[in-house]
């Protein structure tokens, strides 16, 4: 048991690195580097050696690179290109913002998964599995700038109920972002739980299915007892998992989302430094997002290690 | 029961024609491969039946109102909603039609080759493969287009390069369920090499998976594609784009609503059509896609 969270750790450990070496590499690609943008015209000649000097830049990319990673693992994520201020402190505001849009889009989104998953495997194939199940794919499917603009269009422009672009500055106190932030915590709820209750309703239907829900039943337990101790609770813990993707590929997700809605997070800020080409920028938010993906998934394949006895002692019976 | 029946393995063709049966049969394929067929038709033949060229600028009729002349209307530079729509979705289907096999071949191919190779390689590679997932994708992308421009030349790799990348791990899974059995153990004991097993006992087998993860991986990328479009770092104006004109369009919503709704009906409609075909295709060849993740 312990061998196996070491090895989980280890693995997500691996994968964060490798991670930053083709962040790292990826950069390097781009033409130009952080002098060619911060001088912009006047890039060349003496400036622009001296500019590489101060920024060490002239280095041998192997020396940038560990130097860049011991500074990452120490929380110094190096200086912006463009403002010349440290990194860490322009990130600080744009990743709480972006966390309390995700947190608003997870505790919406996995309850109403969850329920809407269930409903439509208990009753598979009846009305209200048809309309859940149909909902399901056009939320999932329908690229998020376009329910985005739909909702847009829809509430703000139409019906005047909630703003549809956020004005409020990056470093205002939470409050002052709601309602701005309703409608772009509805569009990622909106994906969030389509994914998810799709997942929780083919588990449970497999559950439903399986020998010892059949058991359950001929040996006169009642449905709904059955449902409850018998399928429930082997059908949602594979959902951990994907609730665990989903939320990974939800702090990816919203750059759109943000861009959308011109909400000030970490998605925008990347958007822009990608434009702008302040690469120290670019590196560090590449760096953030991919290690809460990695953190995400990792506590989720714990999470079901510890919640499911038959893992747990996998190793015993295996010899 | 006759035991002593030899089975008869029916031909491809024959095979094929089962599955679209079982695909047309189903009410979501029935619908969903109307719309993709209906697309496709459509971006054939959209230059010569549209009304107006999409280039064409009315100075006097900017954001108009739907009307006998323009049916939906006008956008910002008084060009023609309905022709821009019409055209909208002929560079997203090239480019990912061109991706999507791409990408599904490559992935495959590699995933299939360490599936069976296994060892320390093969799990070096699912590392690697598990850093690139992490990333968010628009990440991965913008660097590669950032770096090397934005034309067609340059997405077609580009999206083929990343979305095969998932592909290796279902290839990969696919083939680990066929490696166990039985008849790849006795091609492995006749002294056959990887190729041939590859080639006559893992691609067949592994072939559905991957056909269903391309239809897939179509919808993804359309989606990605348009989405580039939209953010500005897709195709150039004044090509007629869904993302793009939904892009442009945002800004007057309020004076006309159908210069964004139009290539939304448009975008939508294509991607739910290839959403649907390949849920119908996955049940019509069993396979369960469910517990796929969203990557």
């Amino acid at each position: 048991m312990l061998a196996m969270l070491f090895r989980r750790l280890g693995l997500g450990a691996i994968t964060v690195w490798l991670v930053s070496v083709i962040i790292f590499l990826g950069v390097e690609m781009l033409p130009g580097d952080a002098c060619t943008a911060f001088l912009e015209r006047e890039a060349k000649g003496k400036l622009l050696e001296n500019c590489r000097e101060d920024l060490g830049l002239n280095r041998p990319a192997l020396m940038r690179y560990t130097e860049w990673a011991k500074g990452a693992v120490q929380g110094d994520l190096g200086v912006s290109a463009k403002g010349q201020k440290p990194i860490s402190e322009l990130v600080g505001y744009r990743l709480r913002n972006t966390l309390l849009l995700a947190s608003g889009a997870i505790l919406a989104g996995i309850p109403l998964a969850l329920f809407l998953g269930v409903v439509s495997a208990l009753w598979r194939d009846r009305p209200v599995d048809i309309v859940v199940s149909t909902l399901a794919i056009f939320a999932m499917t329908i690229p998020e700038f376009v329910s985005a603009t739909l909702l847009i269009l829809v509430f703000s422009v139409w019906l005047g109920w909630v703003p549809g672009i956020v004005l409020t500055p990056a470093n205002a106190p939470l409050v002052e972002f709601f309602p701005e932030v309703l409608l772009p915590i509805t569009v990622l709820t909106l994906v969030m739980t389509a994914h998810i209750l799709r997942t929780v309703r083919s588990s449970v239907i497999e559950a439903l299915a399986s020998d010892y829900a059949q058991m359950a039943r001929l040996k006169g337990v009642p449905y709904w007892q059955m449902v409850f101790r018998h399928v429930l609770p082997n059908a949602l813990l594979p959902a951990i998992n994907v609730i665990a993707l989903t939320i990974a590929w939800l702090l990816g997700g919203v750059v759109v989302i943000e861009t959308v809605f011109n909400y000030p997070g970490l998605g925008r800020m990347m958007i822009d430094s990608i434009s702008d080409r302040d690469l120290p920028v670019t590196q560090a938010i590449a760096l953030i997002i991919a290690t809460v993906y990695v953190g995400v998934n990792l506590a989720a394949d714990i999470l079901t290690l510890l919640a499911n006895p038959r893992l747990r002692t996998m190793h015993i019976r295996k010899g | 029961m006759t035991p002593s029946t030899t089975f008869q393995r029916p031909s491809h063709i024959a095979r094929l024609g089962t599955v679209f049966v079982d695909i047309i049969v189903r009410p979501s394929g029935a619908i969903g491969l109307t719309l993709v067929i209906a697309h496709l038709v459509l971006a054939l033949i959209a230059p010569f039946v549209v009304p107006y060229d999409f280039t064409e600028m009315n100075a006097t009729l900017v954001m108009a109102p739907p009307s006998s002349l323009h049916w939906l209307g006008t956008d910002h530079l008084g060009r023609d909603t309905l022709t821009r729509t019409l055209m909208g979705g002929r560079e997203a289907i090239l480019v990912t039609g061109i991706a999507t096999p791409l990408a599904v071949m490559w992935g495959g191919l590699v995933g299939i080759f360490f599936g069976l190779a296994g060892g320390k390689l093969d799990e070096v590679l699912m590392r690697i493969v598990d850093a690139f997932l992490s990333l968010p994708w628009i990440l991965k992308m913008l660097v590669l287009i950032v770096t090397f421009g934005t034309g067609i030349e340059v997405l077609i790799p580009t999206l083929a390069f990343f979305y095969g990348i998932p592909v290796i791990r279902i290839a990969r899974a696919a083939t680990h369920d066929v490696v166990a059995r039985d008849f790849v153990q006795a091609a492995r004991a006749r002294g056959h090499s990887k190729m041939t097993i590859i080639r006559q006992e893992l691609l067949p087998n592994v072939r559905d998976a991957l056909l269903v993860e391309g239809a897939m991986r179509w919808s993804w990328m359309l989606l990605a594609f348009s989405s580039l479009s939209f953010l500005g770092f897709g195709v150039s104006p004044p090509t007629p784009d869904w993302g793009l004109m939904i892009a442009d369009a945002r800004g007057f919503m309020s004076f006309s609503p159908l210069g964004v709704l139009a290539p939304m009906v448009g975008l939508s409609s294509l991607i739910i059509g290839i959403n649907l075909t390949a849920d119908a295709l996955a049940k019509a060849l069993g396979i369960d896609r469910a517990q796929k993740a969203p990557v």
